[in-house]
């Protein structure tokens, strides 16, 4: 069983108050808190142990060197990659989706070949996929959700066609908490030589990840939402697709040698991290890790899973209340709407005033919004550190905005 | 400054001690404020920069500096819908003049709602309050 109220001491931030009320954060879906172990990593990286790394031969930079690079295997050991140099650092899964659609998609498709993606992605997950459809004539290919929010994999293998080039998809939907079996997924269209790409922003922080046992080629993760420093990430990319990538960023630190008429490159991974990257950010995503793998994601999951069961349970008891996305075994994450005339801004301004924080928008997810039939959704994502209590205040707090507005 | 209807307003706050109750009455001012009709609903009254949408349709009598504002305006959020009609009470009436004297952050603080004129709230009421001014600018040009 996960200790929550050891965990809680851990993060500084969840005692303070917001509006004259305890804190109740629940916009982890967007970005996690951080315990002081990753604080404190940060700051001795830069009171103690600061410089660039991989340029000098001086002990702070070798200090720094050693630190940083150390933190490729424990992003191995987290995602079970085979071996660390499988592990590209960047700025999250952002960066890491742009950089497989410019240095390997890019070269490698032209007009009419197809990505096949699910309705639910993130724009992450869907504008560089844009961009080649804009600037090669790339064709996306959506596949939808069933009406419970759930995604049936047999609907994405079908859709694999002779002309699909990559399937990319979520693990977790950061709107429905739907989690997809990217595995069956991975299997199936590996038997048609396509290659997939998993979106792992929301699922890392929610459950094990093994990326062996998946097999997938590409795995996206985020430091931030793994309660890790902003900007930093990282991606797992398969060797045989790494090999077949020409880098995407140039400048210092991806290259042998550069001439007037030549250049070389280095060997990947560092062939694909051009330019002094976040040292200390990633120094302290390594700390947050250590933090993760110490408590166990296993016992993470488990304890959200019983949050998320008492959540959804508490939820749908408001029969005025829309939860979007009721997928057999989904994440702790609920977008909701009123009946009437709210609007998902007016719950998250209410909800503020009592402390409580959720967000409240379109989620970086159009597309699934335009499936869904709705603009906008208030949307409460629950993290390890979440507690029951939290579950109640905000079914309080949606009380109070149905008095208000309802 | 600020109009009698906005005066009358602040009076009417002091009373309402509880965040709660204030926000009851923003949202009912906004429930009172007429709707704008489908048709007025345009990019051209559109305020952009908000998450939640909001419309501005401004209803200008007279010319130049001496001209009367006033306006109409319709949100899909009902919290931001009250907050335009405080602006409503708080500039409806005055004088291009007038409308470019007054300090709207300054005044939305005496109802102790100036939080939602930061800028880190999307809510478009800065971009409203923006547009009027611009409005009133012109006029006087």
């Amino acid at each position: 069983m996960l200790d929550v109220e050891k965990i809680r001491a851990d993060f500084p931030i969840l005692s303070r108050e917001v509006n004259g009320k305890p804190l109740v954060y629940l916009d982890n879906g967007a970005s996690a808190q951080k315990p002081s172990v990753v604080i404190d990593a940060v700051t001795r990286g830069y009171a103690e142990e600061y410089a660039n790394v991989h340029r000098g031969l001086h002990y702070l930079s070798n200090l720094a060197t050693d630190k940083y690079e150390a933190v490729r295997g424990k992003v191995a050991q987290f995602l079970n990659a085979a071996h660390e140099d499988h592990i590209v650092f960047n700025t999250g899964t952002t960066m890491g989706i742009n950089m497989i659609a410019y240095s390997w998609a890019m070269p490698r498709m032209q007009a009419g070949d197809e990505i096949v993606l699910s309705v639910m992605e993130h724009h992450a997950n869907i504008v560089p996929w844009h961009f080649l459809r804009e600037r090669l004539g790339v064709v996306l290919k959506w596949v939808e959700t069933d009406a419970t929010g759930a995604l049936d994999p047999q609907k994405v293998i079908d859709a694999i066609g002779p002309k699909t080039k990559l399937v990319a998809i979520t693990q977790v939907s950061n709107v429905l908490g739907t989690k997809v079996d990217v595995k069956t997924i991975t299997s199936a269209a590996h038997e048609k030589d396509v290659p997939v790409l998993v979106d792992g922003s929301q699922a890392a922080v929610h459950m094990p990840v093994d990326v062996q046992d998946i097999g997938c080629d590409f795995y996206a993760i985020t430091g931030h939402k793994l309660y890790g420093p902003s900007g930093s990430g990282a991606i797992y990319i398969k060797p045989e697709r790494m090999a077949e990538m020409r880098p995407f960023l140039g400048g210092g630190d991806m290259i042998n040698e550069v001439g007037r008429d030549v250049i070389t490159y280095n060997t990947p991974p560092m062939k694909f991290e051009a330019g002094t990257p976040g040292i200390v950010q990633t120094i302290g995503l390594g700390a947050a890790l250590d933090y993760l793998m110490d408590i166990g994601m296993d016992k993470i999951a488990a304890h959200e899973d019983a949050l998320c069961a008492y959540a959804s349970e508490r939820l749908t008891g408001l029969n005025w209340l829309n939860v979007q996305g009721h997928a057999p075994g989904k994440a702790a994450i609920f977008s909701m709407t009123m009946s009437g005339g709210a609007h998902p801004h007016d719950i998250s301004t209410i909800l503020d005033k009592r402390g409580i924080a959720v967000r409240a928008g379109h989620h970086c997810a159009q597309p699934l919004m335009a499936h869904m039939g709705v603009s906008a959704t208030a949307r409460a994502s629950f993290a390890m550190y979440n507690t029951k209590d939290e579950v109640d205040a905000l079914v309080d707090g949606l009380e109070l905005c149905n008095k208000l507005l309802g | 400054m600020a109009s009698a209807e906005f005066e009358e307003l602040v009076e009417t706050f002091e009373f309402l001690d509880d965040w709660e109750d204030r926000y009851g009455h923003v949202i009912d001012m906004g429930r009172a404020m007429p709707p704008l009709a489908d048709d007025q609903k345009l990019a051209t009254t559109k305020v952009e920069g908000c998450a939640s949408q909001v419309w501005l349709v401004p209803e200008v009598n007279g010319q130049g500096a001496t001209a009367v504002f006033g306006f109409g305006g319709d949100s899909d959020a009902m919290i931001v819908k009250g907050l335009i009609a405080i602006l409503h009470s708080l500039y409806n009436g005055l004088t291009m003049v007038e409308v470019s004297a007054v300090d709207a952050p300054a005044e939305m603080a005496r109802l102790g709602l100036n939080d939602h004129l930061s800028s880190q709230r999307s809510n478009g009421l800065r971009a409203m309050i923006e547009r009027i001014r611009a409005i009133a600018a012109a006029a006087q040009a």
